[in-house]
Protein backbone atom coordinates (compact mmCIF):
# COMPACT_ATOMS: atom_id res chain seq x y z
CA UNK A 1 0.00 0.00 0.00
CA UNK A 2 1.49 3.31 -1.03
CA UNK A 3 0.50 6.93 -1.45
CA UNK A 4 1.19 9.38 -4.26
CA UNK A 5 1.60 12.90 -2.90
CA UNK A 6 1.35 15.86 -5.24
CA UNK A 7 2.69 19.29 -4.32
CA UNK A 8 1.91 22.36 -6.42
CA UNK A 9 3.51 25.22 -4.49
CA UNK A 10 7.10 26.41 -4.48
CA UNK A 11 8.89 25.33 -1.32
CA UNK A 12 10.44 28.80 -1.26
CA UNK A 13 6.98 30.29 -0.74
CA UNK A 14 4.84 27.76 1.14
CA UNK A 15 5.31 24.90 3.59
CA UNK A 16 3.33 22.28 1.68
CA UNK A 17 6.40 20.29 0.57
CA UNK A 18 7.74 20.38 4.12
CA UNK A 19 4.40 19.17 5.54
CA UNK A 20 4.22 16.50 2.85
CA UNK A 21 7.72 15.19 3.59
CA UNK A 22 7.00 15.10 7.32
CA UNK A 23 4.27 12.49 6.81
CA UNK A 24 5.78 10.61 3.87
CA UNK A 25 6.28 6.89 4.23
CA UNK A 26 9.46 5.33 2.85
CA UNK A 27 7.55 3.80 -0.08
CA UNK A 28 5.72 7.02 -0.98
CA UNK A 29 6.02 8.92 -4.23
CA UNK A 30 6.09 12.72 -4.38
CA UNK A 31 5.20 14.44 -7.64
CA UNK A 32 6.08 18.12 -8.03
CA UNK A 33 3.70 19.99 -10.35
CA UNK A 34 2.91 23.61 -11.27
CA UNK A 35 5.04 26.05 -9.22
CA UNK A 36 6.42 23.18 -7.11
CA UNK A 37 8.74 22.11 -9.94
CA UNK A 38 11.15 24.84 -8.82
CA UNK A 39 11.75 22.76 -5.70
CA UNK A 40 13.40 20.09 -7.89
CA UNK A 41 16.34 22.26 -8.95
CA UNK A 42 19.92 21.46 -7.96
CA UNK A 43 21.85 23.41 -5.34
CA UNK A 44 18.95 25.15 -3.63
CA UNK A 45 18.15 25.53 0.06
CA UNK A 46 15.55 22.77 -0.46
CA UNK A 47 17.85 20.23 -2.16
CA UNK A 48 19.13 18.75 1.08
CA UNK A 49 15.60 17.97 2.35
CA UNK A 50 14.80 16.20 -0.91
CA UNK A 51 18.05 14.21 -0.83
CA UNK A 52 17.45 13.18 2.77
CA UNK A 53 13.92 11.97 2.00
CA UNK A 54 15.12 10.20 -1.15
CA UNK A 55 17.70 8.37 0.96
CA UNK A 56 14.92 6.96 3.14
CA UNK A 57 13.23 5.54 0.02
CA UNK A 58 10.79 8.30 -1.00
CA UNK A 59 10.64 8.56 -4.79
CA UNK A 60 10.57 12.04 -6.35
CA UNK A 61 9.08 13.06 -9.68
CA UNK A 62 8.56 16.38 -11.44
CA UNK A 63 6.18 17.19 -14.28
CA UNK A 64 8.35 17.88 -17.32
CA UNK A 65 5.75 20.11 -19.03
CA UNK A 66 5.77 22.46 -16.02
CA UNK A 67 9.59 22.63 -16.00
CA UNK A 68 9.69 23.34 -19.72
CA UNK A 69 7.03 26.05 -19.38
CA UNK A 70 9.20 27.82 -16.82
CA UNK A 71 12.39 27.65 -18.87
CA UNK A 72 13.97 25.15 -16.51
CA UNK A 73 15.94 22.58 -18.44
CA UNK A 74 16.22 18.94 -17.45
CA UNK A 75 19.91 19.14 -16.63
CA UNK A 76 19.29 21.56 -13.78
CA UNK A 77 17.06 19.08 -11.96
CA UNK A 78 18.39 17.04 -9.03
CA UNK A 79 19.50 13.48 -9.81
CA UNK A 80 17.03 12.21 -7.21
CA UNK A 81 14.08 13.57 -9.23
CA UNK A 82 12.66 11.62 -12.18
CA UNK A 83 10.88 13.59 -14.89
CA UNK A 84 7.43 12.44 -16.00
CA UNK A 85 4.94 13.81 -18.52
CA UNK A 86 1.13 13.87 -18.06
CA UNK A 87 0.88 10.23 -19.15
CA UNK A 88 3.43 9.44 -16.43
CA UNK A 89 1.38 11.47 -13.93
CA UNK A 90 -1.67 9.33 -14.73
CA UNK A 91 0.41 6.16 -14.40
CA UNK A 92 1.68 7.24 -10.97
CA UNK A 93 -1.90 7.67 -9.74
CA UNK A 94 -2.72 4.10 -10.80
CA UNK A 95 0.48 2.58 -9.40
CA UNK A 96 -0.23 4.01 -5.95
CA UNK A 97 -3.28 3.21 -3.84
CA UNK A 98 -4.36 6.76 -3.14
CA UNK A 99 -3.51 10.35 -3.97
CA UNK A 100 -2.90 13.07 -1.43
CA UNK A 101 -2.93 16.49 -3.13
CA UNK A 102 -1.22 19.06 -0.91
CA UNK A 103 -2.81 22.38 -1.85
CA UNK B 1 -16.21 -3.70 -3.58
CA UNK B 2 -17.72 -2.43 -0.37
CA UNK B 3 -19.52 0.88 -0.60
CA UNK B 4 -18.09 2.03 2.72
CA UNK B 5 -14.86 3.91 2.28
CA UNK B 6 -12.62 5.90 4.57
CA UNK B 7 -12.76 9.61 3.72
CA UNK B 8 -9.99 11.73 5.21
CA UNK B 9 -10.42 15.50 5.06
CA UNK B 10 -7.19 17.44 5.44
CA UNK B 11 -7.66 21.03 6.59
CA UNK B 12 -4.54 23.18 6.36
CA UNK B 13 -5.82 26.72 5.94
CA UNK B 14 -6.87 29.35 8.48
CA UNK B 15 -10.52 30.48 8.43
CA UNK B 16 -11.91 33.79 7.03
CA UNK B 17 -8.85 34.70 4.92
CA UNK B 18 -10.25 32.27 2.36
CA UNK B 19 -13.47 30.31 2.01
CA UNK B 20 -11.84 26.87 2.14
CA UNK B 21 -12.55 26.21 5.84
CA UNK B 22 -16.25 27.03 5.49
CA UNK B 23 -16.82 25.15 2.26
CA UNK B 24 -14.84 22.16 3.56
CA UNK B 25 -17.17 22.01 6.56
CA UNK B 26 -20.14 22.05 4.18
CA UNK B 27 -18.74 18.98 2.38
CA UNK B 28 -18.22 17.17 5.67
CA UNK B 29 -21.83 17.84 6.74
CA UNK B 30 -23.28 16.70 3.41
CA UNK B 31 -20.90 13.74 3.31
CA UNK B 32 -22.08 12.56 6.73
CA UNK B 33 -25.36 11.46 5.13
CA UNK B 34 -23.45 8.92 3.03
CA UNK B 35 -22.50 6.89 6.12
CA UNK B 36 -18.86 6.56 5.22
CA UNK B 37 -15.98 6.30 7.66
CA UNK B 38 -14.96 9.96 8.13
CA UNK B 39 -11.77 11.38 9.63
CA UNK B 40 -10.93 15.08 9.91
CA UNK B 41 -7.34 16.26 10.14
CA UNK B 42 -6.41 19.79 11.18
CA UNK B 43 -2.77 20.66 10.53
CA UNK B 44 -0.63 23.66 9.63
CA UNK B 45 -2.84 26.81 9.73
CA UNK B 46 -5.91 24.53 9.71
CA UNK B 47 -5.64 24.32 13.51
CA UNK B 48 -6.88 27.94 13.62
CA UNK B 49 -10.26 26.75 12.30
CA UNK B 50 -11.07 25.35 15.75
CA UNK B 51 -10.02 28.22 18.02
CA UNK B 52 -12.42 29.34 20.74
CA UNK B 53 -14.12 32.73 20.77
CA UNK B 54 -14.12 33.42 17.06
CA UNK B 55 -15.98 36.67 16.35
CA UNK B 56 -15.91 37.54 12.65
CA UNK B 57 -18.89 39.88 12.78
CA UNK B 58 -16.54 42.85 12.89
CA UNK B 59 -15.25 41.85 9.46
CA UNK B 60 -18.77 41.32 8.17
CA UNK B 61 -18.66 37.54 8.07
CA UNK B 62 -20.80 34.81 9.56
CA UNK B 63 -19.43 32.88 12.53
CA UNK B 64 -19.52 29.29 11.29
CA UNK B 65 -17.16 27.97 13.97
CA UNK B 66 -20.06 26.88 16.19
CA UNK B 67 -21.02 24.33 13.54
CA UNK B 68 -17.97 22.22 14.43
CA UNK B 69 -19.61 21.44 17.77
CA UNK B 70 -22.47 19.76 15.89
CA UNK B 71 -20.19 17.32 14.07
CA UNK B 72 -20.60 14.74 16.83
CA UNK B 73 -24.36 14.64 16.14
CA UNK B 74 -23.53 13.72 12.53
CA UNK B 75 -21.34 10.80 13.67
CA UNK B 76 -18.24 12.71 12.66
CA UNK B 77 -16.18 11.98 15.74
CA UNK B 78 -12.68 11.14 14.56
CA UNK B 79 -10.95 14.50 14.67
CA UNK B 80 -7.17 14.59 14.59
CA UNK B 81 -5.16 17.66 15.56
CA UNK B 82 -1.50 17.84 14.61
CA UNK B 83 0.48 18.55 17.77
CA UNK B 84 3.47 20.01 15.94
CA UNK B 85 1.27 22.56 14.13
CA UNK B 86 -0.25 23.64 17.47
CA UNK B 87 3.16 24.03 19.10
CA UNK B 88 4.61 25.96 16.16
CA UNK B 89 1.75 28.44 16.56
CA UNK B 90 1.98 28.77 20.35
CA UNK B 91 -1.35 27.02 20.83
CA UNK B 92 -2.53 24.13 22.98
CA UNK B 93 -5.74 22.08 23.03
CA UNK B 94 -7.11 24.55 25.62
CA UNK B 95 -7.25 27.18 22.88
CA UNK B 96 -9.49 24.97 20.75
CA UNK B 97 -13.15 24.03 21.01
CA UNK B 98 -13.80 20.86 23.01
CA UNK B 99 -15.61 18.71 20.42
CA UNK B 100 -17.56 15.77 21.83
CA UNK B 101 -19.95 13.03 20.77
CA UNK B 102 -22.29 10.65 22.53
CA UNK B 103 -21.17 7.03 22.23
CA UNK B 104 -24.25 4.92 21.49
CA UNK B 105 -22.27 1.74 22.24
CA UNK B 106 -21.45 3.01 25.71
CA UNK B 107 -24.83 4.15 27.08
CA UNK B 108 -24.53 7.50 25.26
CA UNK B 109 -21.57 8.53 27.35
CA UNK B 110 -20.12 11.87 26.25
CA UNK B 111 -16.62 11.42 24.82
CA UNK B 112 -14.07 13.66 23.20
CA UNK B 113 -13.83 13.54 19.41
CA UNK B 114 -10.40 15.15 19.47
CA UNK B 115 -7.17 13.20 19.23
CA UNK B 116 -3.80 14.92 19.42
CA UNK B 117 -1.44 13.23 16.96
CA UNK B 118 2.18 13.42 15.86
CA UNK B 119 3.41 13.30 12.26
CA UNK B 120 3.95 9.55 12.37
CA UNK B 121 0.34 9.02 13.40
CA UNK B 122 -0.78 11.46 10.71
CA UNK B 123 1.10 9.38 8.21
CA UNK B 124 -0.91 6.33 9.30
CA UNK B 125 -4.18 8.27 9.02
CA UNK B 126 -3.33 9.23 5.44
CA UNK B 127 -2.46 5.60 4.68
CA UNK B 128 -5.84 4.52 6.08
CA UNK B 129 -7.71 6.65 3.53
CA UNK B 130 -9.53 5.51 0.43
CA UNK B 131 -10.33 9.10 -0.46
CA UNK B 132 -8.39 12.21 0.58
CA UNK B 133 -10.10 15.57 0.29
CA UNK B 134 -7.95 18.68 0.56
CA UNK B 135 -9.21 22.23 0.75
CA UNK C 1 -9.58 2.74 -13.67
CA UNK C 2 -12.32 5.17 -12.62
CA UNK C 3 -11.36 8.73 -11.65
CA UNK C 4 -13.21 11.60 -10.02
CA UNK C 5 -11.55 15.00 -10.42
CA UNK C 6 -12.27 17.91 -8.09
CA UNK C 7 -11.34 21.45 -9.17
CA UNK C 8 -11.21 24.17 -6.52
CA UNK C 9 -10.04 27.22 -8.46
CA UNK C 10 -11.39 29.25 -11.32
CA UNK C 11 -9.62 29.56 -14.65
CA UNK C 12 -6.63 31.85 -15.34
CA UNK C 13 -5.75 33.09 -11.82
CA UNK C 14 -4.24 29.72 -10.92
CA UNK C 15 -2.94 26.92 -13.09
CA UNK C 16 -5.06 24.27 -11.36
CA UNK C 17 -7.86 24.16 -13.95
CA UNK C 18 -5.27 23.82 -16.74
CA UNK C 19 -3.50 21.02 -14.89
CA UNK C 20 -6.79 19.23 -14.23
CA UNK C 21 -7.69 19.55 -17.91
CA UNK C 22 -4.34 18.15 -19.10
CA UNK C 23 -4.56 15.34 -16.54
CA UNK C 24 -8.11 14.46 -17.60
CA UNK C 25 -7.10 14.31 -21.26
CA UNK C 26 -4.10 12.12 -20.46
CA UNK C 27 -6.24 9.78 -18.36
CA UNK C 28 -8.80 9.45 -21.16
CA UNK C 29 -6.02 8.81 -23.70
CA UNK C 30 -4.67 6.05 -21.45
CA UNK C 31 -8.10 4.39 -21.59
CA UNK C 32 -9.30 5.30 -18.10
CA UNK C 33 -12.82 6.33 -17.23
CA UNK C 34 -13.56 9.79 -15.86
CA UNK C 35 -16.51 9.10 -13.59
CA UNK C 36 -17.11 12.73 -12.68
CA UNK C 37 -15.53 16.17 -12.68
CA UNK C 38 -16.68 18.26 -9.74
CA UNK C 39 -16.19 22.04 -9.71
CA UNK C 40 -16.16 23.51 -6.21
CA UNK C 41 -15.17 26.79 -4.51
CA UNK C 42 -14.09 29.32 -7.22
CA UNK C 43 -13.77 26.31 -9.52
CA UNK C 44 -17.43 26.90 -10.44
CA UNK C 45 -16.20 29.88 -12.49
CA UNK C 46 -14.85 27.43 -15.07
CA UNK C 47 -18.47 26.89 -16.03
CA UNK C 48 -19.52 30.40 -17.07
CA UNK C 49 -20.41 30.88 -20.71
CA UNK C 50 -19.81 34.63 -20.29
CA UNK C 51 -16.05 34.22 -20.25
CA UNK C 52 -14.39 35.83 -23.30
CA UNK C 53 -10.60 35.55 -23.04
CA UNK C 54 -8.38 37.23 -25.66
CA UNK C 55 -8.27 35.28 -28.92
CA UNK C 56 -4.60 34.35 -28.56
CA UNK C 57 -5.24 32.80 -25.12
CA UNK C 58 -6.77 29.43 -24.35
CA UNK C 59 -10.47 29.40 -23.52
CA UNK C 60 -10.71 27.02 -20.59
CA UNK C 61 -14.50 26.98 -20.42
CA UNK C 62 -14.61 26.04 -24.11
CA UNK C 63 -11.92 23.39 -23.65
CA UNK C 64 -13.90 21.78 -20.83
CA UNK C 65 -17.19 22.00 -22.77
CA UNK C 66 -15.58 20.40 -25.83
CA UNK C 67 -13.98 17.63 -23.78
CA UNK C 68 -17.31 16.94 -22.09
CA UNK C 69 -19.02 16.64 -25.44
CA UNK C 70 -16.36 14.37 -26.96
CA UNK C 71 -16.25 11.99 -24.01
CA UNK C 72 -19.74 12.42 -22.50
CA UNK C 73 -18.19 13.66 -19.27
CA UNK C 74 -20.30 14.23 -16.17
CA UNK C 75 -19.24 17.77 -15.20
CA UNK C 76 -20.92 19.01 -12.05
CA UNK C 77 -20.88 22.53 -10.66
CA UNK C 78 -21.67 22.68 -6.93
CA UNK C 79 -25.00 24.46 -6.48
CA UNK C 80 -24.17 26.26 -3.22
CA UNK C 81 -20.78 27.43 -4.50
CA UNK C 82 -22.37 28.46 -7.82
CA UNK C 83 -25.13 30.48 -6.15
CA UNK C 84 -22.54 32.39 -4.14
CA UNK C 85 -20.62 33.21 -7.30
CA UNK C 86 -23.44 33.82 -9.77
CA UNK C 87 -23.27 30.73 -11.96
CA UNK C 88 -26.84 29.84 -12.91
CA UNK C 89 -28.74 27.48 -15.12
CA UNK C 90 -32.25 28.30 -16.30
CA UNK C 91 -33.96 26.92 -13.21
CA UNK C 92 -31.65 28.69 -10.78
CA UNK C 93 -31.84 32.07 -12.50
CA UNK C 94 -35.65 31.91 -12.68
CA UNK C 95 -35.85 30.87 -9.01
CA UNK C 96 -33.69 33.80 -7.90
CA UNK C 97 -35.16 36.35 -10.33
CA UNK C 98 -31.93 36.84 -12.28
CA UNK C 99 -31.36 37.41 -16.00
CA UNK C 100 -30.18 34.99 -18.65
CA UNK C 101 -28.62 31.78 -17.39
CA UNK C 102 -24.86 31.68 -17.85
CA UNK C 103 -23.89 28.07 -17.36
CA UNK C 104 -21.80 26.75 -20.24
CA UNK C 105 -22.61 23.65 -22.31
CA UNK C 106 -21.61 20.38 -20.70
CA UNK C 107 -21.75 21.75 -17.14
CA UNK C 108 -24.60 20.81 -14.81
CA UNK C 109 -25.56 22.28 -11.45
CA UNK C 110 -26.00 19.76 -8.66
CA UNK C 111 -25.27 19.18 -4.98
CA UNK C 112 -22.20 18.40 -2.92
CA UNK C 113 -23.44 14.84 -2.56
CA UNK C 114 -22.19 14.27 -6.12
CA UNK C 115 -18.63 14.85 -4.92
CA UNK C 116 -18.95 12.31 -2.11
CA UNK C 117 -20.65 9.84 -4.43
CA UNK C 118 -17.76 10.34 -6.89
CA UNK C 119 -15.34 9.43 -4.11
CA UNK C 120 -17.36 6.34 -3.23
CA UNK C 121 -17.73 5.12 -6.82
CA UNK C 122 -14.25 5.94 -8.18
CA UNK C 123 -10.93 4.17 -7.72
CA UNK C 124 -9.07 7.46 -7.40
CA UNK C 125 -10.06 10.99 -6.47
CA UNK C 126 -7.73 13.87 -7.28
CA UNK C 127 -8.08 17.46 -6.10
CA UNK C 128 -6.67 20.35 -8.10
CA UNK C 129 -6.61 23.80 -6.56
CA UNK C 130 -4.65 26.66 -5.06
Amino acid sequence: MSTLHTVNKSAFERNSLESCLSVCKANASVLLIEDAVVSALQNTTISEQISAAANTGVKFFALSEDLRARGLSDRRVMDEVTLVDYAGFVKLTTENDRVQNWL
Amino acid sequence: MSDTKTFVYINRKAPYGSIYALESLEVVLIGAAFEQDVKLVFMDDGVFQLTNNQDPESIGMKNFSKTYAALGDYDVNQIYIDQQSLEQRGLSLDDLQALVYEDEDDDWAEKSSIHLVNREELSEIIESADVLLNF
Amino acid sequence: MKFTIQINTGPYTHQASDTAYQFTRAALEAGHEIYRIFFYHDGVNNGTSYSVPPQDDRNLQQLWSDLAEQHSLDMIVCVAAAQRRGIMDEGESAKHGKGSPNIAPGFQISGLGQLIEGGVQSDRLLVFGD
